[in-house]
């Protein structure tokens, strides 16, 4: 277990050193950073004013290892558009994304589960081939574009929901269910798939001819094998909505950090750019390694390797 | 349940009705996107203002000129959806390409090698999944400006982690059978064993990825130009009429229904007949 979790954790490791080379690479990608912060109006003082006072004056490596320096203490740099500090910002926009991200993950979870586990009981019945046509549905969904036709219909018409803002629990909810609709297919079919080979096991006859009731069967002996790569997807769909929630966010003006990342974007913020992208890949890193160590738990045959 | 009782299943691959709606709605697509110039019964770039916002031909006061009605600026609706489907067809299907370039050959020598360079593929599939590809493609987008190949290459760059997942577990499973044992035997390079023996035995795994590819990378560029950092306008992309439309949604739903139901089918039926593919290759799921 121990040599286990070391070994992820020097994949981890690495895989955030290069992302955050990437991400700096992305950021310069355009050239010349001072004169896109100076703005179309300044003159050649004002660039090199510029460029001096944020140190882009310095050999790219020294930039680089600078700013990694600083990242791993924590310390994310100062935002030219905002004035504050990085960390600060992030801090603050976080608790909106990732309250978005775990309501869309319960909406999923509460959905997809029982769904799977019907279809996979009632296999090639009407009611598992209907769950795998909503799966089909749902993953052809453009998420923007249910997210505005539910403000149409909840927000306008029927007046129940707020269109915009996320001033109360009822905010979260339209965009909630537009993030959950990206993750619902996969966890269903998963589920489903799943249940219906943990059910045709060894184990599960044994269960039967012991004379187990059959909630006992599905809810002890088969659920608790297929639910492995369920949480393991549902942790990774986490980390995917977290990434992908910046649509949302922009739909439902929810100043997440997704809606962070994109103003800055149009304002050529870039410490800002490159560390919503450093944080958001740390987060999805942690949390395949969350999964992985809840598989080991779970499943004691996945600790050896 | 008794073990005798063989259940029917479902019908699979082209007996399946799912698979040939699917194939009958890209057809279509196809061709629309193929030969729009020829179709449109306007100009989908000629704005026309008095004409502005008209209804489509289900609501009352419609025009029998303009069947799907007029967009803000008065340009026709129906022309605007048909070259729209032109450009999601065209980078649906260019993204696929240059992602499963690069991800056909890096699955193909991570499963064909193993050892350290199996290694290194897992590790760049670790860390593209990490990589948040909405935020970086609008990133690079915002940073070089928008235009058709730039986004066509950043997407490309971000989607190829299927094709090389599902290469490299095919190439490892192909890799160890008896007719690669036999090329070997006979003294064929690595070369030649790669695109003689391994490329075609999996090729039929990766028709079936290219198809969710395509649907994918669709989704992403609508997505993109909604958040108006994808295809530059006035280009008629569906995500980008979906975002010119928006202001509008709330008088005229339909300005946002209509581009928003085509993408919602095409993807759906790239899906089905991706679906109905792999029964058909008898390919698991990636």
């Amino acid at each position: 277990m121990l040599q286990f979790l070391v070994r992820r954790l020097i994949v981890a490791l690495l895989v955030t050193v290069t992302v955050m080379t990437l991400a700096f690479m992305l950021t310069r990608l355009s050239g010349d950073l001072a004169i896109s912060i100076a703005g179309p109006s300044a003159t050649k003082a004002d660039i090199d004013a510029v460029r001096l006072a944020y140190g882009l004056d310095r050999p790219l490596v020294v930039q680089f290892f600078d700013w990694v320096g600083h990242a791993a203490t924590g310390d994310l740099g100062d935002s030219y558009f905002f004035k504050t500090r990085v960390s600060q910002l992030i801090g603050e926009r976080m608790p909106v994304t990732l309250t978005l991200g775990l309501t869309g993950l319960v909406i999923a979870l509460v959905v997809s589960l029982p769904l799977g586990i019907l279809a996979a009981v009632r296999e090639n019945t009407p009611f598992d081939r209907a769950v795998q046509v909503v799966a089909l549905l749902g993953q052809a969904m453009p998420s923007f574009w249910l997210g505005l036709i539910l403000m149409i219909v909840f927000g306008l018409q029927l007046g129940w929901l707020p269109i915009s803002g996320a001033d109360s629990w009822q905010s979260f909810i339209m965009p909630g269910v537009v993030l959950a609709f990206s993750a619902i297919p996969a966890l269903t079919r998963l589920t489903r798939a799943g249940m219906i080979q943990s059910m045709g096991s060894d184990y599960i006859r044994t269960a039967r001819a012991k004379g187990l009731s059959r909630a006992s069967i599905l809810l002890k002996h088969a659920l608790r094998n297929a639910a492995i790569p369920v949480v393991a997807i549902a942790a990774v769909q986490l980390g995917f909505m977290l990434g992908g929630s910046i649509v949302i966010e922009q739909v439902f003006a929810l100043h997440g950090v997704g809606y962070l990342a994109w103003e800055s974007i149009q304002k050529n913020d870039f410490p800002v750019v490159q560390s919503v992208v450093l944080v958001l890949a740390v987060i999805y890193v942690a949390l395949t390694m969350l999964a992985d160590m809840m598989n080991a738990v779970l499943d004691p045959r996945l600790r050896g390797g | 349940m008794s073990v005798s009782t063989i259940t029917a299943g479902p019908r699979r691959g082209w007996r399946s009705a799912g698979t040939w709606i699917g194939a009958i709605i890209v057809g279509i697509a196809a061709f629309c996107a193929l030969f729009a110039p020829l179709l449109v019964p306007h100009d989908p770039f000629a704005q026309d203002i008095p004409n502005r916002l008209m209804v489509p031909f289900w609501m009352e006061g419609s025009s029998p000129d303009h069947l799907l009605g007029t967009d803000q600026l008065g340009r026709d609706y129906l022309a605007r959806l048909i070259y729209g489907c032109r450009i999601s067809m065209m980078i649906g299907v260019t993204v696929s390409i240059v992602s499963g370039l690069i991800g056909i050959t890096l699955g193909v020598l991570g499963g064909f090698m193993g050892g350290r360079i199996d290694d290194a593929v897992l590790f760049a599939i670790t860390t593209r999944l990490s990589i948040p590809v909405v935020l970086v493609a609008l990133a690079v987008v915002g940073l070089l400006g928008s235009s058709l190949p730039l986004l066509v290459i950043t997407l490309g760059l971000l989607q190829w982690d299927r094709f090389a997942v599902v290469a490299r577990s095919t190439t490892m499973q192909v890799r160890n059978l008896d007719f690669v044992s036999a090329a070997w035997c006979a003294g064929c390079s690595r070369f030649r064993i790669l695109t003689r023996e391994v490329l075609p035995n999996i090729a039929s795994h990766l028709v079936v990825v290219a198809t969710l590819e395509i649907a994918l990378a669709i989704l992403l560029e609508a997505a993109l130009s909604f958040l108006g950092l994808g295809v530059p306008p006035p280009l008629p992309s569906w995500g980008l009429m979906i975002a010119e439309a928006k202001d509008y949604m709330f008088f005229s739903p339909w300005v946002i229904m209509i581009p928003g139901a085509a993408l919602f089918v095409l993807v759906l039926g790239i899906n089905l007949l991706g679906d109905g593919l792999r029964d058909q290759f008898g390919a698991r799921s990636p």
